[in-house]
């Protein structure tokens, strides 16, 4: 089975965001850099499967030089393969236009049965490159994924369970597809010492938008739709009232004021 | 039109819940500014009933595709023909619920007419003849508008709430435009098998009232926070700490890392109000924060501030519920 996992660098979910208001985009001077948590759990879903089924694993990155990092904790993890998707022309891209990119990238690995990727990321959150890449593609769209059942590549199908509003949908799909994974579908395990040693030594192969056959006029910002017109902060929600003195007074205050929002029946 | 506004009316098996329809009154807002018409569109086996309720909630005509292939969800089939609507209507702009099936419909629509969309939007106006989409960035420290130049029509998904219901009036009748689209079984990618029901209903992005509880909470101490939930009438969430903890199911989280939720009373209790936590609630409408520690960051975005142990708070709080709503 050959697999694909499509990884995102973003801003530790930690660090404080510092947007540069007048370039309308990321300041990422000095701000340090993650893989998307969800994607961990895609690489993991990733690579629990080549475990279960046999295969090779191919992470893709889309993103300027420093996210080779991505890949270079891929490799640790025993991925095989891994290209970075780079060129300054992608800068500024869209939703749209990032799917289009990787589904270009995924063409040219070809063969691909399943693509795993994170159900959003924690920097864009948009959630949708899933269900792009899957439309872009052809391949089948399996979303909010929480469980892998069974993969049977020789017969084309997959059964999963994707997790959504009241309950769990169990979902028989043809592969090749592209499946968008929830945190807690596994437990991500870490690198050793030694898979990092071996990963940081390794030359990451870069394709830029002639590599993919990408037109440089549908990407980036030049070629996306979407156009971000104002960045703003938005006034302060303000802190509202602390209720004081006794817990029986306080309670019998708070009850009032939220029995006449008139919204507990 | 050409410049209507087009809402999507999300359904499950056909079933009617008023808060497919909700939509319907920014989307009549909208329409007014654009000096058009609000219409929905809706694809199911079976859609009159839907129509029906969607003229009721304001819509001035709905668009339809109905076939057995479109019995029960799916998002690839879904997609197609929305996006057959779309293209063959070219409205000004179309918006979605930011549900799984909104998502999952608009992405796909979208990315088979060529563009990308707004998601999670929580501001709608109109700024030079297009949709300006606003939307909160970075734990809501930002926010962003967005503007779809080329796209028709401009999809956005929108965050369940964020607008007010439209008024219901009974009523009122339009047009049904049944447009003749259907797919093979055999093209189609998926088959859905069955559908297990969650043991507990957890639908934070519906509910009114949520109960959630953090790191200072504990494993016993969600079990307090999931009756008085139930008292109210609400949902039951957490923070990514008590999630990690093991103490409750990822189902429940709230956050960047879990879901985003606009309800009108979010009670915090044990929650320190980490930006993280607080980019998945801080639009709710009323936020009440207990926690022992005064200088928590939660006070800073709270509607009202208990400084106190949630384990002395909450019981007093269903108590004197109980006794002021005759329950």
């Amino acid at each position: 089975m050959k697999i694909a996992v499509c990884l995102k660098q973003v801003p530790d979910t930690e660090a404080e965001i510092k947007w540069d208001i007048s370039k309308g985009a990321l300041s990422r001077e000095g701000m340090d850099s993650i893989t998307n948590p969800f994607d961990e759990f895609a690489l993991e879903e990733a690579i629990l499967t080549k475990e279960n089924y046999d295969g090779e694993i191919v992470a893709i990155t889309m993103g300027p030089d420093k996210a080779a990092d991505v890949l270079r904790n891929a490799l640790a993890l025993t991925v095989d393969t891994v290209y970075q998707l780079t060129d300054p022309a992608f800068a500024g891209s869209d939703t749209f236009a990032t799917a289009s990119v990787l589904a270009a990238a995924i063409k040219k690995i070809g063969d691909i049965d399943v693509v795993f990727c994170g159900k959003q990321s924690t920097d864009g959150s948009t959630g949708v490159i899933g269900a792009e890449l899957a439309a872009i593609l052809g391949y089948s769209q399996l979303t909010y994924v929480s469980k892998i059942r069974q993969i049977d590549a020789a017969a084309k199908k997959i059964i999963v369970e994707r997790s959504i509003e009241g309950g769990n949908e169990v979902i028989e799909a043809k592969l090749p597809a592209v499946v968008s994974v929830i945190k807690g579908i596994n437990e991500p395990r870490l690198p050793n010492l030694m898979g990092i040693r071996k990963a940081g030594k390794v030359e990451i192969p870069k394709w830029n938008a002639g590599d993919l056959g990408v037109d440089v006029g549908k990407v980036g910002a030049a070629g996306s739709s979407t156009k971000v017109v104002e960045i703003a902060v938005p006034p302060p929600r303000g802190a509202g009232e602390i209720l004081k003195g006794e817990v029986d007074d306080i309670v019998n205050t708070l009850t009032d004021k939220l029995i006449d929002l008139k919204v507990i029946k | 039109m050409a410049n209507d506004v087009w809402v999507y009316i999300e359904h499950k098996d056909g079933g009617i819940s008023p808060m497919s329809f909700e939509l319907l009154g920014i989307g009549k807002q909208l329409a007014d500014g654009f000096g058009s018409n609000v219409c929905a569109f809706v694809i199911g086996d079976k859609v009159d009933d839907l129509a029906k309720e969607a003229f009721a909630y304001g819509a001035s005509k709905v668009f339809a595709v109905e076939g057995d292939v479109f019995k029960g969800f799916r998002g690839e089939a879904y997609a197609k023909a929305a996006s057959f609507l779309m293209e063959k209507y070219k409205p000004e702009a179309a918006l979605f619920r930011g549900t799984s099936q909104g998502v999952d419909v608009s992405a796909a629509a979208a990315a088979n007419l060529g563009f990308g969309l707004c998601t999670d939007s929580i501001g709608l106006a109109i700024d030079g003849g297009k949709l300006k989409m606003t939307r909160a960035a970075f734990g809501g420290n930002y926010s962003v508008s967005v503007v779809n130049e080329k796209a028709i029509p401009q999809i956005a998904t929108v965050r369940p709430k964020a607008f007010a219901m439209p008024v219901k009036d009974a009523s009122q009748n339009g047009e049904v435009i049944k447009e003749s689209f259907s797919l093979a079984e055999a093209d189609l990618n998926t088959k859905v098998l069955e559908f297990i029901q969650s043991e507990v209903a957890v639908n934070l992005i519906e509910a009114d009232i949520i109960v959630s509880g953090g790191r200072g909470v504990g494993e016993d101490g969600f079990k307090v926070l999931n009756d008085f939930a139930k008292m109210l009438g609400g949902a039951l969430g957490a923070s990514r700490a008590a999630v990690d903890s093991g103490w409750i199911p990822y189902e429940h989280q709230v956050g960047q890392t879990g879901k985003t939720v606009k309800p009108k009373i979010y009670i915090a209790c044990g929650i320190s109000g980490a930006i993280q936590h607080l980019a998945g609630m801080r639009t709710s409408d009323c936020i009440v924060a207990i926690n022992k520690d005064p200088d928590a960051p939660i006070f800073k975005n709270a509607s009202f501030g208990i400084v106190g142990d949630f384990k002395e708070v909450v019981p007093k709080l269903i108590e004197k519920f109980k006794t002021k709503l005759n329950k």
